[in-house]
This record gives C-alpha cells, sequence and structure tokens, in this order.
C-alpha cells in the first residue's frame, strides 16, 4: 500500500511543465490533486518513472469566466470551483452535480481537469462536459489544440490526449437563457462510483440527455424538442439509447438494472428540467 | 522548480499546528507516514490508504484532505493541522471534541481525528449547516461504532452553540455556560 520509487518534478509554470513531459516521455505522470493517481500509486496499479506536480503552478490555477465559458485551469481544484458563490447561476448543471462527486475531502483537493484527464466512465465531470457540449484544450510544446468533449472520451480512461499532452483547460458552456438542466445519479452509497448518473439539457428546441457509468464512456443523445409533447416517443427513445449503451453484468449491478436506471433516472431528470 | 531524484532523501519543512517542523523522507513518502513516523504526530490514523475511509484526513493549507492520498513532498513549507492542534492555546478540548464527548459521537475512537478535521474545516466555510448537508459531508468517513447519528448531533451542536442558538446540549453538566451561567438575556451563552 505504498508506491513505487519514482523521481519528482515540481515546476513553477505551465512552460515548465509541458517541458517536463515532453522530456521524460510516456512514463512520466502529470500529479494534480492526486484523488485518483494517488489511489492509483498507492494499490501499484501504474508505476510511473516520473510524477511532474502541477498542483501549486501559479498560472495553471484559475477558475474564470470568457464570454461563453467557465474556464477552469488545471490545477483548480472542484472545491474552487464548488464553492463558488455564482455557480449556480454560471453552470447549474455543475452546481447540481457537485454534491454526488466523491466527498467533501476528496473535492477539496481533486481537480477538474483530472478527473477529465483520468476519463473514469462513471465520473460526473466529464459527464457534465459532454452533456453540456464543453471543450478541452490540450497543451504541449508542440502548441495547443482544442477538442471537444464528443472526441475528448475515447474509452475506459482513454482520451484523445497525446502522451506529452497536458490537459491545460476544461471550459464549461455557461447557462443559456431558456434552457434547463437537471442531474441525478444511483449509487451503492452516497458519493460512491455512479452506477448510472444522467445529466439532462433541455432547450427551447432541443433535448440532450448524457449518461455515465453504463458504457466505456460518457455517451450522449439528442432529440429535438417535439419529442417531449409525447411521453410515449421519449420513452421509446430513452429505451433504445438504453440498449445502445451496451451495459455489462458486473459485481455492482446487472446489465437490467442499468437499463433500467437509464430509462428511470433519464425521464425523470428530462421531466425536472421541464418543468 | 524543485526536483527530487528517487533515492533522494529528502529534508521537508513545514508548519504543524503553528509550530515550525521538519524531517526527512523519500519523494514517495506519504503525508501520513511522514506525520506519525518522521514527526511523531501519531493523532493522525491511517486506515485504509486509498482515500476510502477518511481516518487520516488533515488540513493542508486550511482545507481538509487525505493525508494518505497527498505525498509529503508536496506539503513542503504548508500549513498542516492535525488534531494535536484543535484546542491549540486552550486548557479544555476546543467546543468541537466537546461535544463530540457529550454525545458519545465516539466509542473506539480511530476514525475521530479524520472527522474532526473535517467538521473544522466545514464548519468554518458553512457554519449554519442543514444535517442533511452535515451527513453529506461525513460520507467522506467510516465509522464502524457509532452508526453516525452521534457523530451528525455533535456537528449540529457545536454549529448552534457557535451561533448562540439554544440546544439540547444546554442541559448536559459538561455543556460550557451549564455551571449557573446560561444563556444571557439574548438567549447567548456567556462564557461560549
Amino acid at each position: 500500500m505504498k508506491p513505487q520509487a519514482f523521481d519528482y518534478a515540481r515546476p513553477d509554470s505551465a512552460d515548465e511543465a509541458v517541458a517536463l513531459l515532453t522530456e521524460a516521455g510516456e512514463d512520466a505522470r502529470i500529479l494534480a490533486g492526486g484523488q485518483s493517481l494517488m489511489a492509483v500509486l498507492n494499490l501499484r496499479l501504474a508505476q510511473p518513472s516520473v510524477l511532474i506536480d502541477i498542483s501549486r503552478v501559479p498560472d495553471l490555477d484559475y477558475v474564470r469566466t470568457t464570454g461563453k465559458h467557465l474556464a477552469i485551469g488545471a490545477a483548480a481544484t472542484q472545491g474552487s470551483v464548488e464553492w463558488r458563490a455564482t455557480l449556480a447561476q454560471e453552470v447549474p448543471l455543475l452546481a447540481q452535480a457537485f454534491p454526488h462527486i466523491s466527498h467533501f475531502q476528496i473535492r477539496n483537493r481533486g481537480t477538474v481537469c483530472g478527473s477529465i484527464a483520468h476519463a473514469d466512465p462513471s465520473a460526473e465531470l466529464p459527464l457534465a462536459l459532454l452533456a453540456l457540449g464543453g471543450e478541452v484544450v490540450l497543451r504541449s510544446r508542440r502548441g495547443r489544440r482544442t477538442v471537444a468533449a464528443e472526441d475528448f472520451f475515447q474509452g475506459m480512461l482513454m482520451t484523445a490526449r497525446a502522451p506529452d499532452e497536458l490537459v491545460e483547460e476544461a471550459r464549461y458552456p455557461l447557462a443559456q437563457q431558456g434552457v434547463r438542466y437537471a442531474f441525478d445519479e444511483f449509487a451503492g452509497r452516497h458519493g460512491d462510483f455512479a452506477i448510472c448518473a444522467v445529466a439532462a439539457v433541455v432547450g427551447p428546441d432541443s433535448i440532450r440527455l448524457a449518461v455515465g457509468g453504463v458504457s466505456d464512456r460518457p455517451r450522449l443523445r439528442t432529440w429535438p424538442r417535439l419529442i417531449g409533447n409525447s411521453g410515449v416517443d421519449l420513452d421509446a427513445a430513452i429505451n433504445d439509447f438504453a440498449w445502445e449503451l451496451g451495459a455489462k453484468d458486473d459485481h455492482h449491478a446487472s446489465a437490467k438494472f442499468r437499463r433500467q436506471l437509464v430509462r428511470h433516472l433519464g425521464r425523470a431528470a428530462i421531466d425536472k428540467a421541464l418543468s | 522548480m524543485k526536483t527530487y531524484r528517487k533515492d533522494d532523501v529528502v529534508r521537508i519543512e513545514l508548519v504543524l499546528n503553528g509550530q515550525q517542523r521538519s524531517g526527512t523522507c523519500e519523494p514517495r513518502t506519504l503525508l501520513s507516514d511522514f506525520l506519525r513516523h518522521e514527526l511523531g504526530a501519531t493523532g493522525t490514523h491511517v486506515g485504509c490508504e486509498h482515500g476510502v475511509c477518511g481516518a487520516c484526513t488533515v488540513n493542508i493549507g486550511g482545507v481538509a484532505g487525505r493525508s494518505c492520498m497527498t505525498l509529503a513532498v508536496q506539503a513542503e513549507g504548508c500549513s498542516v493541522e492535525t488534531v494535536e492542534g484543535l484546542n491549540r492555546g486552550q486548557q479544555d478540548l476546543s467546543d468541537l471534541q466537546q461535544a463530540f464527548r457529550r454525545n458519545h459521537a465516539l466509542q473506539c475512537g480511530f476514525c475521530t481525528a479524520g472527522i474532526l478535521m473535517s467538521c473544522t474545516d466545514y464548519l468554518r466555510r458553512n457554519p449554519d449547516p442543514s444535517e442533511d448537508e452535515v451527513r453529506e459531508m461525513l460520507s467522506g468517513h467510516l465509522c464502524r461504532c457509532t452508526g453516525y447519528t452521534n457523530i451528525v448531533r455533535a456537528v449540529l451542536e457545536t454549529a448552534a452553540e457557535r451561533l448562540g442558538r439554544p440546544h439540547a446540549g444546554w442541559a448536559h453538566p459538561d455543556a460550557p455556560g451549564h455551571a449557573g451561567t446560561g444563556p444571557d438575556e439574548q438567549g447567548r451563552l456567556v462564557n461560549a
């Protein structure tokens, strides 16, 4: 239950961090809040040769609104976003999701970008990013690129990030007028990994439903708003979505139970957003 | 930039409960082990070592976090608060600790140090929490003795006491303000 030995570097700037990441190669890991990585290291599920600790890099520690987005830097903790007084007006879906994300003590040190880079299929922050149509900014020595959430998450703990790239910023779209948001999840105990988590975004023309914890990554479906006028059609569409997710049996829940959760929680979240 | 090789013996300085302390460790040493083995601060307990049980929770730079999921080198130069510092500068236990004692909010006590550190940070940020909010905060801790009910009661009582609001603990002989003083005409505790 102790990590294997590694070299440790604590850069003072994002430039230094990115340079270190290029030099160290594929065997290096970025350490930010450590709330996923340290558990993995303690259990020796990973044995990186170098840890690059960005938790104290000042130019990565920011949370700010930039026109259309809430931009969250790589060193900003989940707590610093959660306790933001204006969050419920800025990104209401995130405000609803935070109480489901692990625990107060974990959110205090865990980072938003860390959760996105880790890409656990049951994690709430990637799910909310996908539901809202957010973006991820990747930075390497070669430059910066912006990737849509839909393209970023590619599978179980798999993302579009190249080994020399740092997840520099997550961009959550700000609340839009006439759009309603709802988040809910089912887990074995409060703060446990979600067996099924849902995020609904209902606008004047469309209904978006994103589901986490069922497939190998968060998944999104968009339907025209018309469908909401007929409850039967919407239920059928959610049922199709539930089957398309390819749920599997595991020791937490059966595939059948997961599909039922998608149908039940998905419909309830959409209804809550519509009401 | 700070860099350490994996087999370096690193000297770490930090402020533990207001005192400048230093000790040596490896880059891979966990903060929990550094506090206990190197600085002798054994009030912090270690349970699961992967962030689930909450026993090792300390305050790092003012916020509650798992010391088993933090490297000692990450706490270099930081202020770290542990259970040993809770009643710093006073003879008695802190008000939170007294509320735990009054309410029988611990039995074996293994989880208590971590819970106290979480509550200390949480009540600072949310001085008037609801029961649901307290339970949400406590979901980050495992206690196998109490069933949590008495812990929730102790936390809510501490919040009420700090806000000068009446609470059931006033009747208890250990309660501050009990020994003949009681609440003043505004309902505030005289010596709370």
